[in-house]
């Protein structure tokens, strides 16, 4: 399979890769490594993942990384509860010791988390270990036996191997530095904000009820937005937001009226001083200048 | 569009001019191993290897490990693949600075960190500077003082020594309480599940001890800021030998110097020995003594390396007067930029324990909203007297 059959493949659920992605995704693929996607917030990170899993019919399993993320809630964590009541009733049925820290101490009593289910399915699923720049450094640390070797260690129970290699996708927004061992580990793309071309295909994928003329000036419109000096730049999802408004409320023209077009920049504006910015001149200024 | 670079014919082989290329890679700064040869190889034969266009993605994909590498990527392999004829280009030399102990080239410690500035065949060009210092240095003036001066006449080692242990002590009082992980502990507020369990295994389920675990506190990361243009020369040596006592005492602290231009000191002050490292770093600030570009300077920082090195367990750590030529506006932005990072800022301003002082120049007001903690530093006794201070940050 080319890269191009992997994108076609992808537009067919819905998402427009770039080629840069396309290549990156097929290597991942083939070369069976896990691949690191950095870039701004809203341009479809997340998204890969989740319609790789489509293309490939498989499970997605997903890890969302935040601050004091630990092995027990990644990995793997023993189930207490059960392991107490299995010792009470052992000890009442005068089962010896030896045999009992054995039973509890087995597969049944551990409780899989995301990265341990992950490499115990049959068919290679997708893991998505989304903003692992937000998990605390230490992290990284554990996630490298499991992105190399695809094994997990359980001290009372040793070593479990992958009975099928998973396709890995870490994301980033580039909060924090990683680690270089992380980094050497994995492909790397940046995925930046698309070009008009691709942001046009994307609109016309996901929404495929807005007229032509109007999706031009919708992607027209969100492209110059960007390039003011905004605290959080509009991604996708924004725009798209911003196109299903626009179509609710049925508006043929951005430049038509002024205050329904201000109204629908809530869609596209997230901070109070981006809003205070943009201000009714502003915007029909851009909306004039992207017809 | 260049063309495709003609190999001689005594040439070996794709594996040869792969090898060639990461080493190429290597030599221009990118940090890549031997794993990655073969990688890249193993690549190559998963595409159309013939077409420019999909080689050059997927050597991207497997040779960069972050956005500015990412970026010199183009550059870099149009140099190498798509040059005219010729079989090797002539290679900018390391920019990355190396530590080594037995060289020291001026080169590598150029001042301009090796962020991706100008292209491989193009450095910054340097126009507009003075060429030496001037009298009455007193205001802040906007030009660059090119005039090296030797920060070892200002540094003596004994100083550096005690500085080590009052930043050491600094160090241990910055502490962070908030963590979510939590660690076993004799006396922590949670039971600690894991080993309960399995302690009780000896006395048939009954938990008998209690184990506990509880929230480790965790060390805060400093990010020290110099100001070294002409106006602080008087307080550098007390502030150069802190910094330097900082990056020794504390292997995760980041330090910068700033005059009209910001310059990370980092790597060049890791230096095992003292001296030297001041002597690698007075390379590195040329210009010291110069202009001051205060505003400037932190919103640069705040775009660049806070990004990377400034999280919510951070001290930025501001040693200058606030003598700013440019308009206070861009430091109160960049400071409120910087503070959204979570990080706590703390601005020690050596006027400050004049009598009568108040912080009326425009850029001092500007940052004081942003500010954490505000505080006099002239001696490495006031930094030292800091600590309590810094505790109940």
């Amino acid at each position: 399979m080319s890269y191009n059959a992997l994108q076609s493949d992808l537009a067919k659920q819905g998402y427009v890769a770039s080629d840069d992605l396309a290549v990156a995704l097929h290597l991942a693929l083939s070369l069976e490594r896990p691949l690191l996607l950095e870039g701004a917030a809203g341009v479809g990170k997340t998204d890969v993942a989740r319609t790789l899993s489509a293309v490939r019919d498989t499970r997605l399993i997903r890890l969302q990384c935040y601050e004091g993320l630990d092995a027990a809630q990644a990995i793997y964590e023993w189930n207490y509860q059960r392991q107490l009541l299995t010792i009470r009733a052992a000890a009442e049925d005068g089962e010896t010791g030896k045999t009992v820290e054995q039973r509890i101490f087995s597969r049944e009593f551990l409780l899989e988390r995301p990265l341990l289910a992950a490499i115990t399915q049959d068919t290679p699923p997708v893991l998505l270990i989304d903003e692992i720049d937000r998990a605390d450094e230490e992290f990284e640390a554990y996630l490298l036996e499991i992105l190399s070797d695809y094994q997990v260690s359980i001290p009372e129970l040793g070593t479990i191997t992958a009975k099928s290699k998973p396709i890995v996708i870490l994301t980033s927004n580039g909060t924090r530095d990683l680690s270089d061992a992380l980094r050497r580990r994995c492909l790397y793309t940046y995925v930046d904000y698309p070009s008009r071309e691709t942001e046009l295909a994307i609109l016309k994928a996901r929404c495929p009820d807005v007229e032509v003329h109007l999706s031009t000036k919708i992607i027209g419109f969100v492209q110059k937005l960007r390039e003011e000096t905004l605290e959080k730049t509009p991604g996708i999802a924004e725009m798209l937001d911003f196109a299903a408004a626009l179509v609710g409320l049925g508006i043929a023209d951005l430049t038509d009226d002024p205050a329904i077009l201000q109204s629908t920049l809530t869609t596209l504006l997230k901070t109070q001083s981006d809003q205070a910015q943009i201000t009714p001149e502003v915007a029909g200024r851009i909306a004039g200048r992207a017809a | 569009m260049s063309r495709v670079t003609r190999f001689a014919g005594r040439d070996p082989g794709p594996a040869a001019r792969i090898t060639g290329f990461i080493a190429h890679l290597r030599s221009n700064g990118l940090r890549l191993g031997v794993a990655e040869a073969e990688t890249a190889l193993a690549a190559l034969t998963e595409i159309v290897a013939i077409s420019p266009d999909e080689s050059r993605r997927a050597l991207r994909a497997v040779c960069t490990g972050c956005k500015e590498e990412a970026v010199r990527f183009d550059a870099l392999f149009d140099s190498y693949w798509m040059d005219a004829g010729r079989v090797k280009q002539k290679v900018i030399k390391n920019k990355s600075s190396t530590i080594s102990d037995d060289v020291h080239s001026s080169r590598d410690a150029k001042g301009q960190d090796s962020s991706g500035a100008g292209s491989v065949n193009a450095p910054d060009d340097t126009s507009g500077d003075a060429e030496s210092d001037g009298t009455g240095k007193l205001i802040s003036s906007e030009i660059r003082n090119l005039s090296r001066k030797d920060l070892r006449d200002l540094v003596r080692p004994d100083e550096i020594a005690e500085a080590e242990v009052i930043a050491r002590r600094i160090g241990a009082a910055l502490r962070d309480k908030r963590s979510r992980r939590r660690i076993a502990a004799r006396k922590g507020d949670r039971l600690h599940f894991r080993k309960t369990i399995r302690h009780s295994l000896a006395t048939g389920g009954e938990p008998v001890r209690l184990l506990r675990k509880r929230r480790p506190d965790r060390a805060r990361k400093i990010v020290a800021l110099c100001d070294v243009s002409g106006s602080m020369t008087v307080y550098a040596q007390v502030f150069l030998a802190f910094l330097a006592g900082l990056m020794r005492a504390d292997t995760t602290a980041d330090a910068y110097l700033f005059h009209t231009r910001l310059v990370r000191i980092t790597e060049a002050l890791r230096d095992k020995d003292a001296l030297r490292a001041i002597g690698r770093m007075s390379l590195m600030a040329d210009g010291f003594g110069g202009g001051s570009k205060i505003g400037p300077s932190l919103a640069l920082f705040a775009d660049t390396y806070a990004k990377r090195f400034v999280d919510g367990r951070s001290v930025v750590l501001i040693l200058s007067d606030g003598y700013d030529t440019a308009p206070p506006a861009i430091m109160g932005n960049a400071l409120a930029k910087l503070k959204k990072r979570g990080c706590k800022i703390i601005w020690l301003n050596p006027l400050k324990g004049w009598n009568d002082y108040a912080p009326v120049a425009a850029g001092m007001a500007a940052a004081l909203p942003h500010l954490d903690l505000f505080a006099a530093a002239n001696t490495l006794g006031d930094l030292a007297a800091l600590e309590t201070e810094l505790a109940v940050l």
